[in-house]
């Protein structure tokens, strides 16, 4: 239970940094207001469906700039798909990441666009902060004792120092 | 997830229990969004394909208020479902999209949207939308009252002796007419406070059922010979008026078209559904350059005219020769309206093409391998023909799935014939005299002289093709068959003499050439004319005309493979 406590203290401190910075932004307050009585695990269903939805939509990314000679126009399409998955729980940083892409895109900018995917991985980061949040609520975890929540805490912890670094793309191949 | 809904909808506690259908390919946001609708306490259905949702919309018999859409679908385009929602279904429908950018929006208006709602969408956005289902409602019933029928009992009368015969005006039938103008008058203001779905005694909703009762009562009648009195009359349903069925044959015949220039790569017009009282006046003409031979080029032209009061001459065919390209034909649509005693609004079609020297040119079919030659074409009918005036055969192309350009709620009907493939040209067309009766429309065309060169379009008739009473004879017609290829080209000499009541004159006519290129739309407004300009990277040289096609509706294939013909029509817009 303390290290539950303690877990969540870290998670809330976590999601205010994600807040601040611009990784998570209003909508995400949107599904937690959703999220009530009739669907408790509202919020953990959206982002799953979402990490599902975009991790399909990055590999297609990934797939269509290692096309020679790249195929921007479908790239484009990606990144328009993309941008509304993100839009929708909110990942602020990730949206305009992708309309920066977009740009690169419009003016066939390979470079910019590899460019762009530098900081992919922190992209991540509001996912696995939600993934971790909602799992700390599951009682399950939070039963499993010691050792789950030490999992817990390192997966967390991991997130912290990613979101300050920010790795070359080519490097963080699998997005998830 | 989500509580079920009561599926009657108690009226002191409107707007809830509204029927939502949501459209989107994004599952995250179809989950987001069913949760906020369902929070508003509306009843909501999910879709992500947009032909599931066509499909739901038409086969199920629990109707829904409205439909919310994203813009941006694999399988349709999100403009294409919002066309063909309004037109079957009448429906207000919604657009949502990531994209905020003022064409994207205008092109939603355009294309019937009461609202264009940015994503990330919010609950509260999402809660107001039941005004749109009012308004609409309102706003017909609006319409039932403000049919002006001494107006069109005017038209009627002016119009040629033959009008008289197909609509079988009389004295009775206008005094019932009025009564029943009186009565829905006086159930709207007695209803206009409650629950709008009760007012539905006052209008009609034009259902699945009715709309299908509709172009039932349609085929039987034979479109030649189609007359709202006679659907009326044919579909035999209580409660249902001459005005209802008028207005919605409006509709039906302007999706039509559309569908047509769909099918034949035709380009669609996007005219406001607000008219002119203007008449057209002055001449219209449009003269092949005899210098047109072996190389034909194609353009076409399509234009719109919304208020027009003049007839500027477009186009100068000597330029359009100069044009050397294999552009794929364009569409020629040229439509000038015109109102008449404020009611009427005549349509008018002609159109110029000609065709790129195809003989290396493979010309693929549009859709499958069949010929599609549609003029006019109704999904259902093999034969039909266009406001009484023609008639023509044509092989409808059904299987496709039809999609149209549609005006909303405003009704110039655009004809258009589509040919490709010339399999079966021979067969295509067999065009009669445009007789002078043109419906209780507008009478406002003179003449039309097509001139058909290399083509594989066998004009039987050679007759005049549009002759109204008291025009001039048609010119330069003559027939010229080729042996099928996969495209034809196509002159067409149209020259026009309208006459008109009022002394205005009328507005400039534009026209701009249409290339193939489909990256590049450049949306003009001119004089209120809204009109899509496809750039192709062959330059065209000083044309003058502006051939115009809805981007989305255009790909490469499709525009090499048709040519258009557009007919005259008129058109009453009431």
């Amino acid at each position: 239970m303390d290290n539950a406590s303690g877990l969540q203290r870290q998670l809330a401190c976590m999601k205010k940094k994600l807040f601040d910075q611009g990784f998570l932004d209003e909508q995400f307050y949107q599904l937690e207001e959703l999220q009530d009585e009739s669907s408790p695990n509202f919020v953990e269903e959206v982002v799953t469906l979402f990490f599902r939805d975009s991790s399909r939509l990055m590999a297609n990314i990934d797939q269509a700039l290692e096309q020679c000679p790249p195929d921007f126009h479908r790239l484009d399409k990606f990144l328009h798909r993309l941008k509304g998955s993100a839009s929708s729980i909110g990942a602020g940083k990730m949206k305009n990441e992708c309309a920066g892409f977009r740009e690169f895109c419009s003016e066939e900018n390979l470079e910019g666009c590899f460019s762009s995917l530098n900081p992919r991985s922190t992209q991540l980061l509001p996912l696995l902060f939600v993934h971790a949040s909602t799992l700390v609520q599951m009682p399950e975890i939070v039963s499993e004792g010691e050792e789950g929540a030490h999992h817990l805490e390192a997966e967390v912890g991991e997130l912290l120092p990613v979101a300050e670094a920010s790795r070359p793309r080519r490097q963080s191949n699998s997005l998830w | 997830m989500g509580n079920p809904l009561p599926s009657s909808r108690p009226a002191e506690a409107f707007p809830a229990g509204l029927r939502v259908l949501i459209v989107d390919d994004d599952p995250t946001w179809l989950k987001i969004l069913e949760k906020m609708l369902r929070k508003c306490s509306y009843q909501v259905t999910t879709c992500s394909l947009a032909t599931d949702a066509l499909h739901i919309l038409r086969e199920r018999k629990a109707r829904f208020d409205i439909v919310i859409s994203d813009v941006n679908m694999p399988d349709m385009d999100g403009f294409k479902l919002l066309e063909h929602v309004g037109l079957e279904m009448d429906l207000p429908v919604i657009m949502m999209s990531i994209d905020g950018e003022t064409s994207r929006v205008m092109k939603g208006v355009q294309h019937g949207a009461c609202d264009y709602l940015l994503k990330p969408v919010r609950m509260k956005e999402l809660r107001n939308i039941w005004q749109h289902v009012y308004r609409k409602k309102m706003h017909e019933l609006k319409e039932v009252e403000a049919h002006s029928f001494d107006e069109v009992i005017n038209i009627l009368r002016n119009g040629s002796e033959d009008i008289e015969d197909r609509y079988l005006i009389d004295e009775t039938e206008m005094s019932s007419m009025r009564k029943r103008k009186d009565v829905e008058n006086k159930e709207f203001g007695d209803q206009e406070l409650n629950d709008p779905s009760t007012v539905k005694k006052a209008r009609v909703v034009w259902s699945v059922d009715l709309h299908q009762k509709f172009v039932n009562a349609v085929d039987q009648i034979g479109f030649d010979k189609v007359g709202p009195k006679k659907i009326l009359d044919s579909m035999n349903v209580p409660g249902l008026t001459r005005e209802n069925v008028a207005s919605h044959l409006q509709k039906y015949r302007l999706y039509l078209s559309r569908l047509q220039k769909q099918n034949g790569g035709t380009c669609g017009g996007n005219m406001p559904s607000d008219h002119m009282n203007k008449t057209i006046k002055g001449n219209f003409g449009l003269k092949s350059s005899t210098n047109m031979q072996q190389d034909w080029e194609l353009t076409k032209y399509a234009c719109t005219i919304e208020n027009f009061q003049t007839l500027g001459i477009v186009a100068n065919a000597a330029h359009v020769s100069e044009m050397n390209s294999r552009v794929a034909p364009a569409q020629v649509i040229a439509s000038k309206k015109a109102l008449v005693n404020d009611a009427q609004l005549g349509l008018f079609l002609s159109f110029k093409g000609m065709l790129p020297s195809i003989k290396e040119k493979a010309c693929k079919p549009l859709h499958d391998e069949r010929p599609v030659m549609q003029l006019m074409q109704y999904p259902e009918q093999e034969n039909y023909s266009i406001l009484e005036g023609y008639s023509c055969l044509a092989n409808p192309d059904r299987d496709h799935e039809p999609s149209f350009d549609h005006l909303p709620s405003s009704q110039p009907l655009v004809m258009s014939a589509t040919c490709t493939n010339g399999k079966d040209m021979k067969d295509l067309y067999e065009m009669k005299p445009l007789q002078p009766a043109i419906p209780p429309m507008a009478c406002m065309i003179d003449s039309v002289s097509i001139q058909v060169k290399h083509g594989l379009v066998n004009l039987q008739d050679t007759g005049a093709i549009c002759k109204l009473e008291g025009s001039p004879s048609i010119e330069d017609f003559y027939l010229d068959e080729t042996n099928n290829q996969g495209c034809f080209p196509l002159t067409c000499e149209v020259s026009l003499k309208s006459k008109s009541d009022s002394d205005s004159m009328p507005e400039e006519l534009h026209l701009y050439s249409v290339q193939k290129k489909l990256d590049c739309l450049e949306n003009l407004s001119v004089s209120g004319t809204e009109i899509y300009q496809y750039i192709d990277s062959v330059p065209t040289s000083e044309v003058q005309s502006i051939n115009w096609c809805e981007a989305s509706e255009l790909t490469g294939d499709y525009l090499y493979d048709q040519v258009d013909y557009s007919l005259i029509d008129e058109y009453l817009f009431a």
